[in-house]
């Protein structure tokens, strides 16, 4: 899973396009003048020192916070996102850090939260089916889809979590750390799922503090450090170099440490801002 | 995945891939997921139901009045009036909010039927809807206060508790009491109305018919799904138990008057809001936002038209509540709505087992838990004691009821079930 196949240079037209956003929470600026490009067919990871701005930046791409300022363009139109409906509309799902999931509903009502079929009679037989076919995907274990989340383990809802965002068919996902409470075999399926969505011609937006993760996925790397972009990178990026463009210093304790622990590999590096 | 399970030749069903599980089936499966439920704190209906045998049985022993025909009909009657109120508490209380001002409001809805209907002269249907509308009106202003200034509704409520009750003095002026006329529908409703015997026999069948034939509509289309279909035996024990006791219930109050059509109105509009709560997709939102409401949000549900819809419905419905407590007493007054009618409609709601913490309930709770408190209040009545007594005795009863929701609140979040 390196980016040597010739399949993937060509990116597809542009499915998001930011410019310039920037979000302040009163006099803190959590984001400044954010570019970011999304394509179709293509994995971008956003990774960042805790505190860098990536779950601020992927609210506002849910419509969860509203941008101070910046420039959103959506499939070729300019959009403004007033609140996660808006989102949900344009065909941008997410899967939040926090998951989002009420834990009173069980495992159908949550999956479909918001888009029950047949409002005024649902159908919950239609609704199980589809529940038990998404998280059969995921290779999900859930012992019963009609107990309460409250009932599921942190992995299980998380689970749940992605199964809930692929139920609309959305032309971009985010995932702000899919794989943190994830098992080994839960993990792989993850990542085989962000390739399939990804060779289905949508775009992929995946945030995540396991380099190993990132590198198998992704075909962009961008860095944010403080809410700036610090860099785009590829996934044959030296471990040292992305984490000195995540930390802001080529001396920093990571490289430090694995500089005593690995010789030097060659680099091949290539910028673009 | 998919591909695998199909391949093999006895492919276990979609919902009994999983091995871990035990899946009750049959009668005894379901007495033992019974069990498991209520030790793992999910109670149900169960408090209600033990309560109601220990009221009934020491106020059968105390005066054996108690349990006739003629008092049961009576306690249907005056039953129906909050618990209408409480089914609007219900609704709240799903939400996770509260109205403290259902009395008032109630009150102020008897006072405008008792002033534009004879008062102003203007015909009694008309009257009722303006009172109807000016309940939704002030549900929407609890509203507007909670989401555009995140007012508390505790606060917001009891404010408008002492606002409505000036408004509903206000209107009935100096006289302070308006009677209704003797003879008209809506008094005759209130205090004498019940059902022909064979209609109420035939509703309590529908009803079973109706139990029966959509659980075995949704049985099938589970099977032909692929999903396990729940017991027949189940099903049909649930539908047989239900017509039965209906029917002696029926049977006992039609040795006196019979079913008033005022409890069958109540019982309606629980049956509509049972539906409304748990087959559309409104009901759904409500739950939704009344556990989480930050994950409603996201969701794309419009948490604020479901807080205004909660607010709404409960305030109308308390107007409603007032308008039939008017025709049960034949009298709009200044007294309407006030003392104890507030906090017995909420505890209604809870006794019958809505969570006070939101996102957990259901609007039979309003049916049972009414019945608790009008038992008790009727029981205390025979008994011939002060209003005092009857006071701190309802007033115990709330408590314990609130101790067992916290309790089970408890217990669900050790056993996982919050």
């Amino acid at each position: 899973m390196t980016n040597t196949s010739p399949a993937m240079t060509p990116a597809g037209e542009t499915v998001l396009s930011l410019r310039g956003i920037c979000k302040q929470f009163g006099a803190v600026s959590a984001l400044t003048d954010i570019d970011l490009d999304v394509h179709a067919g293509e994995v971008v990871a956003l990774v960042g020192d805790n505190g860098a701005g990536k779950s601020t930046l992927v609210k506002v791409l849910a419509g969860v916070h509203q941008a101070t300022s910046g420039t959103m363009t959506f499939g070729g139109k300019p959009v403004a996102l007033t609140g996660p409906n808006d989102a949900l509309a344009l065909g941008i799902a997410t899967v939040f850090q926090d998951l989002a999931l009420c834990e009173n509903l069980d495992v159908v009502a949550n999956i479909f939260l918001g888009k029950e079929l047949q409002p005024l009679a649902l159908d919950e037989v239609t609704m199980e089916i589809r529940a038990w076919t998404l998280l059969n995907e995921l290779s999900a274990r859930i012992p019963s889809v009609r107990e309460p989340i409250a009932s599921l383990s942190g992995g299980q809802r998380q689970t749940v979590a992605i199964a809930r965002s692929l139920l609309l068919e959305p032309k971009l996902i985010m995932l702000d750390e899919p794989t943190a409470a994830l098992g080994v075999a839960q993990t792989a399926e993850v990542l085989n799922l962000i390739e399939r969505v990804r060779d289905r011609g949508l775009g992929v937006i995946m945030i995540s503090h396991n380099m190993e993760d990132v590198r198998a996925v992704a075909d962009r790397i961008v860095v944010l450090r403080l809410g700036r972009n610090n860099g785009v990178f590829y996934p044959d990026t030296s471990n040292q170099e992305l984490v000195s463009a995540i930390t802001g210093a080529a001396d920093n304790a990571v490289s430090r440490r694995s500089g005593r622990r690995q010789a030097e590999r060659e680099l091949t590096t290539e910028e673009r801002a | 995945m998919t591909s695998d399970i199909n391949t093999k030749p006895a492919a276990p069903l979609l919902d009994r891939a999983d091995t871990r599980v035990r899946h009750d089936a049959g009668i005894s499966g379901a007495i033992r997921g019974f069990l498991d439920r209520v030790r793992s704190g999910d109670l149900g209906s169960l408090p209600v139901v033990v309560g109601l045998a220990i009221i009934w049985t020491v106020f059968q022993s105390l005066n054996p009045v108690f349990l006739s025909s003629n008092n049961l009909v009576n306690l249907l009657f005056d039953s129906s009036t909050v618990g209408v109120i409480a089914l609007g508490i219900v609704c709240i209380l799903m939400v996770g909010e509260i109205d403290l001002s259902v009395g008032s409001v109630s009150g102020f809805a008897s006072a405008m039927v008792g002033v534009l209907w004879v008062n102003a002269g203007w015909p009694v249907g008309v009257a009722i809807l303006a009172a109807l509308a000016v309940g939704a009106i002030f549900g929407l202003l609890y509203a507007a206060l909670f989401n555009r200034l995140g007012m508390p509704s505790f606060v917001s409520t009891l404010a408008g508790l002492l606002a409505v009750l000036g408004l509903q003095l206000y209107v009935l002026g100096s006289s302070g009491s308006i009677n209704l006329p003797y003879g008209s529908a809506v008094v005759n409703l209130g205090q004498t109305l019940v059902m022909p015997h064979a209609v109420a026999y035939a509703l309590a069948a529908i009803a079973g018919i109706a139990v029966l034939v959509s659980g075995l509509r949704t049985a099938a289309r589970r099977r032909a799904a692929g999903l396990t279909p729940q017991s027949m035996a189940g099903l049909v024990a649930r539908a047989l138990i239900l017509t039965v006791v209906l029917e002696i219930v029926i049977f006992y109050l039609n040795g006196d008057r019979g079913v008033p059509w005022m409890f069958g109105l109540f019982v309606g509009l629980v049956v509509a809001m049972d539906y409304a709560l748990t087959r559309t997709k409104w009901g759904r939102s409500m739950t939704a936002v009344g556990g989480n409401r930050e994950a409603a949000r996201r969701s794309g549900i419009n948490v604020r038209f479901i807080y205004m819809s909660a607010f709404a419905l409960c305030s109308t419905l308390a107007a409603l509540g007032g308008v039939m407590s008017a025709a049960r007493l034949a009298s709009a007054s200044q007294q309407a709505g006030t003392g104890d009618v507030n906090l017995n409609a909420i505890a209604a709601a809870v006794i019958g087992g809505t969570s006070l913490f939101g996102g957990r309930g259901n609007a039979y709770s309003a049916l049972l838990g009414i019945i608790v408190i009008q038992s008790i209040a009727s029981g205390l009545t025979l008994l011939d004691l002060s209003s005092s007594l009857r006071y701190m005795i309802t007033g115990g009863v709330l408590a314990v009821a609130v101790i067992v929701d916290s309790l089970a609140r408890r217990s669900r979040v050790s056993h996982g079930r919050a």
